[in-house]
């Protein structure tokens, strides 16, 4: 029974964690139709650059609540920066290109900005161990959760929420659903299709800096962490269906609680339950969980 | 037939002089290009998928299959007979690829490329979790005999490099067949229209499954070759980011041409080199910018550059297409 809500709860956890590095992936492939490698980049930034800015703030001694609010802005800042000189400086050169060639061009910008990190904030390792610390813990019964688990839980559900709210009942998301439906006949009506595209690379860019902001306080934050996300969120993003937000949340509470199970019941198999899910998904539903087959065109 | 005798022609002198200058040349140069033209192997697999506009993003699956094939053998076995270990080698990654391609060869687009991840991704938390596998830090492999003739000192990287080289030349040739018979011309129409050849009465998926197959065997022949050259194997010999980079040698080296793999395969290792040794903090950032400035400038790979200099001697007083 214990084990059966240590599960629960970790996976969760795990899940929330999914969520947040998968969801802004999921968006810009739904959007643009581009399988984006940089976001690895995106949350590596998120977390050095939270990991930086918080560490200073807490040194002040200010107050907890501003600090984690300066992780999203952290994020926010990041993601504007770096997705608006990307898509605007790169990927607007190789737009109607093969997308495995897009594709290829943004795992050629994650290599650069690999050593882009390395050049601001060197080869060090940076721990910021006090946001853990501020958010406390909670008992129940003889589980102890951390507060900051609990939040980072809510944050992926308030972002779920937001997201599918903000797609279905406000003007840019129905534009969004416009351009994600058909890109030719949006701009034939005049919708501004290279403005939704900056927009969207720029939000998309803005959530995974966000995941690894979020992220800096549970990991240490050293080189090569965004090689795994990206994997990861590939995968989640994959099972999931590509593009749909809610597809997104599903794939990460089946990979969360399916990595949780594996690490109480069969640890040996922790590293690889993601993508033997994966695989088993895409077997028998290639387009994953939550999209509808595309029909084939002559 | 002349078409086809100057490349022959080309490629086998272009094969004895390397062959024979090899001792020639400094020991970093040959042991550089003993790795490159091992990995060749599996970027000419890569190029017979990307003829029919499958790019994998596992392909490292299959050469760390052929690369540990290697390993355990040397490790637990006493053979040490290099084209016993190769022969495993690749028996164990044809097999593979059969079975994966059973499920792969359902699969199109980035949908193709994205389970051919997560099987290699599979494969290397296998063997970073398993003990006797190595665990994560791999294990050594010994060095091989030929026919019960085991070369010591110097003789060890040279023979080497020519048995490379040589399985290099004849998987070269057999590709360059390939490429010219009924199935493998059949790949670019495949990346045309799959329903025109459907209705033509060829089944896409089977033909798929064969390339796939012949790209797996020549993956788990580089793996095992490339063990062999670097005397170990580890479980990132499986993990995506060497996918990744025979995916960017395929891009530089391009389609066009079976000897562009190799081309490009040895810039690509030397571009590796040089960017460390000279800028060791930021060699990721140079190969990116390579593999850009390529796609934006030379869309066609390296390949492309010999292709278009051949065309424009005849074509030169005539308007350019």
């Amino acid at each position: 029974m214990l084990t059966a809500f240590a599960i629960l709860t970790d996976g969760l956890v795990y899940a929330a964690y999914l969520f947040l590095v998968a969801v802004g992936l999921s968006l810009i492939f739904g959007v643009m139709k581009i399988l984006n490698v940089t976001h690895g980049s995106f949350y590596a930034f998120g977390a050095y650059g939270s990991a930086v800015a918080v560490g200073i703030y807490f040194e002040r001694g200010l107050p907890a609540a501003g600090g984690f609010l300066l992780m999203i802005l952290v994020a926010m800042a990041i993601g504007l920066i770096l997705g608006l000189v990307l898509e605007r400086g790169l990927l607007r050169l190789v737009y109607g290109k093969d997308e495995i060639v897009v594709v290829l061009v943004t795992y050629a910008a994650f290599l650069i900005l690999e050593d882009v990190i390395r050049l601001i904030w060197g080869a060090g390792s940076y721990a910021l161990y006090q946001p853990l610390g501020a958010a406390g813990t909670i008992d129940v019964g003889a589980l102890v959760l951390s507060g900051y688990d609990i939040g980072l839980v809510a944050l992926a559900g308030l972002i779920a929420l937001g997201a599918s709210f903000a797609i279905k009942h406000t003007r840019w998301g129905r534009l969004l659903t416009v351009v994600i439906f058909d890109r030719e006949v949006a701009a034939a009506f005049g919708i501004n299709v290279s403005a939704v595209y900056t927009f969207t690379f720029i939000v998309g860019a803005m959530l995974g800096a966000l995941g690894g902001a979020v992220m800096a306080p549970k990991i240490a934050v050293t080189l090569g962490i965004g090689v795994e996300v990206i994997v990861l969120a590939f995968a989640v993003v994959a099972i999931g269906g590509m593009g749909s937000v809610g597809g997104a949340l599903i794939g990460a509470l089946l990979v969360g609680e399916c990595r949780a199970a594996a690490v109480h019941l069969m640890p040996q198999v922790e590293l690889f339950v993601i993508y033997a899910v994966m695989a088993l998904v895409l077997a028998f539903r290639p387009q994953g969980l939550f999209t509808h087959a595309q029909p084939r065109k002559i | 037939m002349t078409t086809m005798l100057r490349p022959l022609v080309i490629g086998t002198l272009a094969f004895l002089l390397v062959a024979g200058l090899a001792p020639a040349f400094p020991v970093w140069i040959v042991s550089l290009a003993t790795l490159a033209f091992a990995n060749a192997l599996v970027v000419l697999g890569l190029i017979i998928l990307w003829r029919a506009g499958l790019v994998p993003f596992g392909q490292a699956l299959f050469y760390a299959i052929g690369a540990y094939a290697v390993a355990l053998i040397t490790r637990y076995t006493g053979v040490r007979d290099v084209f016993v270990l190769i022969a495993a080698g690749a028996v164990l990654s044809c097999l593979a690829a059969f079975l994966a391609g059973l499920l792969l060869a359902r699969y199109r687009e980035i949908f193709f490329s994205m389970l051919s991840l997560a099987m290699s991704m599979i494969l290397y938390g296998v063997l970073v979790k398993t003990e006797t596998l190595g665990s994560t830090d791999g294990f050594g492999v010994e060095p091989p005999t030929y026919f019960g003739y085991a070369p010591q000192g110097a003789m060890q990287l040279l023979v080497l490099f020519w048995l490379v080289l040589a399985f290099g030349a004849a998987a070269a040739l057999l590709v360059f067949l390939y490429f010219r018979s009924v199935a493998g011309s059949l790949a670019v129409p495949v990346r045309d229209s799959e329903i025109r050849l459907e209705f033509l009465g060829v089944s896409v998926n089977r033909l798929i499954h064969l390339n796939l197959m012949i790209a797996g065997i020549l993956a788990g022949i580089g793996g095992a070759l490339a063990a062999l050259s670097i005397e170990h194997v580890d479980p990132n010999m499986a993990y995506w980011t060497t996918s990744g980079g025979f995916v960017f040698v395929t891009i530089l080296a391009g389609a066009g041409s079976v000897a562009a793999a190799f081309v490009g395969s040895f810039l690509f290792e030397l571009l590796k080199s040089i960017a460390y040794d000279i800028l060791p903090g930021a060699w990721q950032f140079f190969l990116g910018a390579v593999l850009l400035i390529t796609i934006l400038f030379l869309p066609e790979g390296i390949g492309s550059v010999f292709a278009r200099l051949r065309r424009q001697k005849p074509q030169s007083t005539g308007a350019t297409p």
